[in-house]
């Protein structure tokens, strides 16, 4: 039984036909990484929003079940979901420059949901969040605590971000591109941090991205995804040594390689493209969506 | 990687200090009206009208900015006055603040009908010209203090609504407000603790701002002779029955205008001040 499973679940624009998830099914395993690519527009945050319930207001879930730990989300009742969801999963947000309040300290904002969800006392929070912040190596971390967010650089706010969403132990964590917005030297210590306290607590993790070559570091399966749709489900080994799909050959066949650094780009072709439509416009007419 | 900004100190910015002055000896002058005064506001004596202020000729000692056709002292009507303009700038910039921002923050995060039902409520008011709405409030509610705070509140929610509305949406969009909702807050919670700490200095502004088209529009209203009973001394009533003798007695009309324009002045650059001190991604 997996941790997470995420059975037909689609999702459109209200009040329109324009489909933003075609019938998406993916599972997690409790401790798994799994890779969740796809190109821009591709819906991979928003299956990452429909499980926190974050979509945005524009957005409907139409159709599928989401089952976090045996229990179907959208059946819930908000408030019990959103506790749930507080108890179990976690965000890495993509942007750490937003992802923190401006208006309230570091402290307060790592302890507030230990005490808030967990009933933990403020001082047992203050501890947790200290050996967190030590963890994700910051060593200032009581001046880091006092800080505002805009008094540090994005690299220590993505950290703080990391700590924070492992804090309360959660069984899930959804990292959303956590590394696009940072610069590529600080990027590889952030993954490194990522898949070490991943490691160390056993947390399965949804890594959001669009970066073949960090899926192959860091995870152990992936779903590939094309305008809504999962085109390919496979396990790391088997991805990278014979894609199912072709859009999952050509995706892999343009990532630039380090062992050629002067090679031009191989963009997708236009062909494979036109035929993944075609799949997709197919899906559409057979599913009556 | 501390930021080196936040560890340089701010001088107290010049215009603070001014606005806040200016602020502070006025409402000191209405609080203390009565023992600073040098005359009797209402005090009537035909034989001293229209007499100049201290520094021109045929001036009496003891009235320093002259006396209007009645006889009346204008330095002592202006600081009287000073009391109504601080009653309604208090009041109604606070209430129209109150109502205004909870509106904009309730449209603005919950979104959904909830906003349609605000936005067009925002819309219908901004058709209505300001002015002649807030006259004929006060025609259908009569004259009074009250009456023209309620007209105040009525016609100037939405201004507070609309900006808050949209910095609200601004805020909402961002990932820390989602994490707020996956940490399991309620979205009322979310609303109070992440949403409005963020908009609380615009919300500072706008209120400053607030206070001083308050004095305008008691100022408007009592110049149309639509404010409180027309024996107060009141700037709007002042600066109305100077306009009839502008050419014999031009202060009259002057000194309580000039009183007015600082008293605005001071109050949106205290706002402005206030925002460059207090905000925390500009501090």
């Amino acid at each position: 039984m997996s941790f997470l499973s995420i059975r037909n679940l689609s999702a459109r624009l209200k009040g329109r036909s324009d489909q933003i998830l075609r019938h998406v099914s993916l599972e997690v395993a409790a401790g798994e990484v799994r890779g969740l690519v796809g190109e821009s527009g591709a819906g991979k945050s928003m299956i990452g929003k429909a499980i926190l319930g974050t979509l945005p207001h524009s957005v409907e879930i139409s159709g599928g079940e989401i089952i976090l730990d045996g229990i179907d989300l959208l059946t819930l009742p908000s408030a019990k979901r959103r506790q749930l969801i507080g108890a179990k999963c976690a965000l890495i947000p993509q942007d750490p420059l937003t992802a923190l309040n401006p208006s309230r300290r570091i402290g307060p904002q790592i302890t507030n949901r230990l005490v808030d969800i967990l009933g933990w006392s403020r001082s047992d929070a203050e501890a947790r969040a200290r050996a967190l912040l030590a963890e994700v190596q910051i060593q200032d971390t009581e001046r880091v605590m006092r800080s505002y967010p805009h008094e540090l650089s994005g690299g220590m706010r993505q950290r703080i971000l990391i700590a924070s969403a492992f804090a309360a132990e959660p069984k899930l964590i959804i990292a959303d591109e956590p590394t696009t917005a940072l610069d590529v030297t600080v990027q590889k210590q952030i993954l490194k941090l990522i898949a070490a306290l991943q490691a160390r607590h056993g947390t399965a993790l949804l890594f959001v991205t669009h970066d073949l070559g960090v899926v192959s570091k860091v995870c152990q399966s992936l779903s590939v995804l094309y305008a809504g749709l999962v085109l390919e489900d496979s396990t790391i080994p088997d991805f990278f040594h014979a894609p199912k799909h072709p859009y999952s050959r050509a995706l892999l066949a343009a990532t630039p390689k380090y062992t050629d650094p002067d090679g031009s780009l191989t963009p997708v072709p236009d062909a494979i493209i036109e035929t993944t439509r075609a799949e997709v416009a197919a899906f559409d007419r057979s599913a009556h969506v | 990687m501390l930021d080196a900004r936040s560890t340089i100190k701010r001088r107290l910015p010049l215009r603070l200090i001014l606005s806040a002055g200016w602020l502070g000896l006025l409402t000191l002058a209405a609080v203390f009206a009565p023992l600073i005064a040098p005359k009797d506001p209402l005090a009537q004596d035909l034989f001293l009208g229209q007499l100049p202020p201290f520094w021109l000729q045929g001036h009496e000692p003891g009235y320093l900015l002259g006396t209007d056709s009645l006889g009346r002292d204008v330095l002592s009507r202006i600081l009287y006055g000073s009391r109504l303009a601080l009653t309604v700038a208090l009041i109604a910039g606070s209430i129209t603040c109150i109502v205004g921002a909870a509106m904009g923050l309730l449209a603005g995060f919950l979104r959904g009908w909830v906003d349609v039902v605000i936005s067009r409520a925002i819309d219908i008011w901004m058709a209505f010209p300001p002015v002649l709405f807030s006259i004929l409030l006060i025609a259908v509610l009569g004259p009074g203090l009250s009456s023209i705070i309620i007209a105040i509140v009525v016609i100037d929610w939405t201004r507070f609504a609309r900006v808050i509305r949209a910095e609200a949406m601004t805020q909402g969009a961002m990932d820390y407000v989602a994490s707020a909702q996956i940490a399991g807050r309620t979205r009322l919670s979310t609303m109070l603790t992440e949403i409005l700490p963020n908009v609380l200095p615009t919300i500072v502004v706008l209120l400053t701002l607030e206070m001083g088209i308050s004095i305008i529009v008691e100022a408007i209203l009592s110049f149309v002779n639509l404010s409180i009973s027309t024996d107060d001394p009141t700037w709007g009533g002042m600066i109305s029955e100077g306009r009839t003798s502008i050419h014999q007695a031009w202060w009259v009309l002057v000194f309580p205008l000039i009183t007015l324009f600082l008293t605005v002045l001071s109050f949106s650059q205290l706002g402005e001040g206030l925002k460059d001190r207090f905000d925390p991604v500009l501090r």
